[in-house]
């Protein structure tokens, strides 16, 4: 397999008129935290939801985890995470049942689900709620807690879409802690955000402006080409 | 398989979690059914009654007592002068008034033919009606037995025919029945979806391995089998409570119950396809489905005395079909092969629906 777990080439999606993505080439390499920036409404979601599989895309193609975007969902599904903008846990199950109905679909076996969950529970300190409902534990936890569960099933590649919007600079570091984490079991990452400070924590960026990706590199390279001190000031002189 | 119930397990821990879901799968059915049964009939009893009786002789207390001995009528008021009338309606102490003219008696026997003054509130038209229709039924027949009329050329000996005692619970067993299924197949199934949509947790779903065929019968399967319950629940009320006929095939019956509960659920997807949130599912659910089924159903109006394009427009209902297949097979006890057009009908809007909702959930993908 090669070593790249994203390519894309020329992928496009336009409804209607409106090119939410314009035709955008780049690619992540695998172990690699890739940083997809962008304001709101840049097109970044419309991008990861055809890197998902749930999103036919317009034109140009992409391979995700080594599986076509366009023909081989099916497969490609199994291979990646995701954790969604919003809230994704149901807070009417309790912590363990989350985990199991999650580790279900994947198809996990029971014992593998329980092995897992133990890890899980002892990497997070989250002690003995396993059999809370998810309604009663802090937010701050529930976040930490719905990016194990999206990385659950070891996938190749984990989609992260604004994970920290909306959470406290603590809450919002050790979040980054895990994702550290993940990255050094393997596992590849691929984040949205608009927070531009986040930027330093990625390997690599790509900055996305009304659905083309405008800049693309690490964060050393975007600053020195566009003669910047930080990412905010790259995103003006680009979105001008 | 796992992946399958996995999912149906998740299902139904929403739903018996949920108190609000709880309450209206398994109790409002049980309320709806005694409430229909035992509050809203159409038959009237002791209607209250005020007369006037100008006569005062033997044969006009056995008249009086005659009527009030049929049940229908309860004697609120001696009345002694025509003013005291229309006070009595005016307080709303009764509902009719029988006025016995000073001449009753003597005049019988005679060629001469009395007339009493029968007076309704007709403030409650259906009500006014049913007394007045009550009180000549019982006069015609206290003029026959006391040999007052010779022979009535024409008598009309009616039955009613599948409800002797003409119940009105035998058309609300079904009615409620029918909302019912509806209710808890499509509203609470587009709710459910639109749930998911609400709480981002269907964006998971879509990316996760799940194919949105068992996304859908995950969704479904669990309120098949609770609709399945309420069914139950209904008919058995039917028939300890109320005394409900079972005439035909109850496997007819649960076959044809069957097909509604899909039809609804169905219909439920459709829902959740266009609704983003809980509320516009319900929402739609009630204007869209729930007001026009009980208003065009036959269930509770008529559908001959609507208006034309009110009767064309109650064919796309499915609960009107499905209302005369139960009474078919419940009260006639009649098979498929006369009931078989109404089911095609059901089976054919099933598919529709079916078809629909897989399309729109599919585009809504894409």
């Amino acid at each position: 397999m090669s070593n790249k777990v994203i390519e894309v080439e020329n992928l496009t999606r336009a409804f209607g008129q409106f090119k939410a993505v314009d035709n955008i080439t780049f690619d992540v390499k695998r172990g690699e935290i890739f940083g997809f920036l962008g304001a709101n409404g840049a097109g970044k979601t419309t991008a990861m939801k055809m890197l998902t599989g749930i999103l036919e895309p317009t034109s140009g193609s992409g391979k995700v985890a080594g599986f076509d975007i366009k023909t081989q969902r099916n497969k490609l599904k199994y291979k990646i995470g995701y954790m969604s903008q919003k809230f994704s846990l149901y807070e009417d199950l309790t912590l363990k049942e989350n985990i199991r109905f999650y580790g279900g679909i994947y198809g996990l076996r029971r014992k593998e689900i329980v092995e897992r969950t133990e890890k899980m529970v002892e990497r997070l300190g989250l002690g003995n709620i396993e059999n809370t409902l998810i309604a009663e534990i802090p937010l701050g936890w529930k976040q930490k807690i719905a990016f194990s569960v999206a990385t659950l099933h070891k996938p190749d590649i984990v989609f992260l879409d604004e994970p920290t919007s909306g959470v406290d600079p603590i809450t919002r570091r050790q979040f980054w802690d895990l994702i550290y984490q993940a990255a050094e079991e393997g596992i590849t990452v691929f984040v949205t955000t608009h927070y531009m400070d986040e930027a330093e924590y990625c390997d690599r960026i790509s900055m996305m402006v009304r659905g083309k990706i405008e800049a693309m590199g690490t964060l050393d390279e975007l600053l020195t080409k566009h003669d910047a001190k930080d990412m905010d000031e790259v995103f003006l002189k680009l979105a001008r | 398989m796992t992946t399958f119930l996995a999912f149906i397990k998740k299902e139904f821990k929403h739903i018996f979690r949920d108190r609000r879901t709880l309450l209206i799968l398994f109790g409002m059915p049980v309320i709806q059914v005694l409430l229909f049964g035992f509050a809203i009939t159409t038959e009237i009893k002791d209607g209250k009654m005020a007369v006037l009786d100008l006569a005062k002789n033997t044969v006009s207390q056995q008249y009086i007592s005659k009527i009030t001995s049929s049940g229908y009528f309860i004697l609120q008021e001696n009345l002694e002068n025509y003013g005291q009338i229309e006070k009595s309606f005016r307080k709303g102490t009764i509902k009719i008034a029988l006025v016995i003219p000073a001449g009753f008696a003597r005049d019988l026997g005679t060629k001469k033919s009395s007339v009493v003054q029968v007076i309704a509130d007709a403030s409650d038209p259906n009500m006014a009606n049913m007394l007045t229709g009550y009180l000549s039924g019982i006069t015609n027949s206290f003029a026959i037995e006391n040999g007052l009329i010779q022979k009535i050329p024409i008598t009309i000996k009616s039955k009613m025919l599948y409800n002797p005692e003409n119940k009105s619970v035998f058309m609300f067993v079904p009615g409620v029945m029918t909302i019912i299924l509806m209710l808890v197949s499509a509203m609470m199934t587009s709710i459910t979806v639109a749930r998911e949509k609400e709480i981002g947790t269907m964006e998971i779903l879509l990316v996760s391995p799940l194919k949105p065929g068992i996304i859908i019968i995950g969704k479904v399967l669990p309120y098949l089998v609770l609709s399945f319950f309420n069914a139950f629940t209904i008919l058995t009320l039917g028939f300890l409570v109320f005394g409900m006929p079972m005439e035909g095939s109850r496997i007819l019956l649960f076959l044809e119950i069957l097909l509604f509960i899909i039809s609804s659920l169905s219909l439920g997807i459709l829902i959740s396809t266009a609704a983003q949130t809980q509320q516009t599912a319900m929402m739609i659910s009630l204007m869209g489905l729930m007001l026009p089924t009980i208003l065009l159903s036959g269930f509770i109006f008529p559908i001959e005395s609507m208006p034309e394009i009110l009767q064309i427009l109650s064919n796309v209902i499915p609960a009107k079909w499905f209302i005369i297949i139960i009474k078919s097979i419940m009260l006639k006890g009649v098979g498929i092969e006369v009931i078989w057009k109404e089911t095609v009908i059901l089976i054919g809007t099933s598919l529709f629906f079916i078809v629909m909702s897989i399309k729109k959930f599919k585009t809504r993908l894409e």
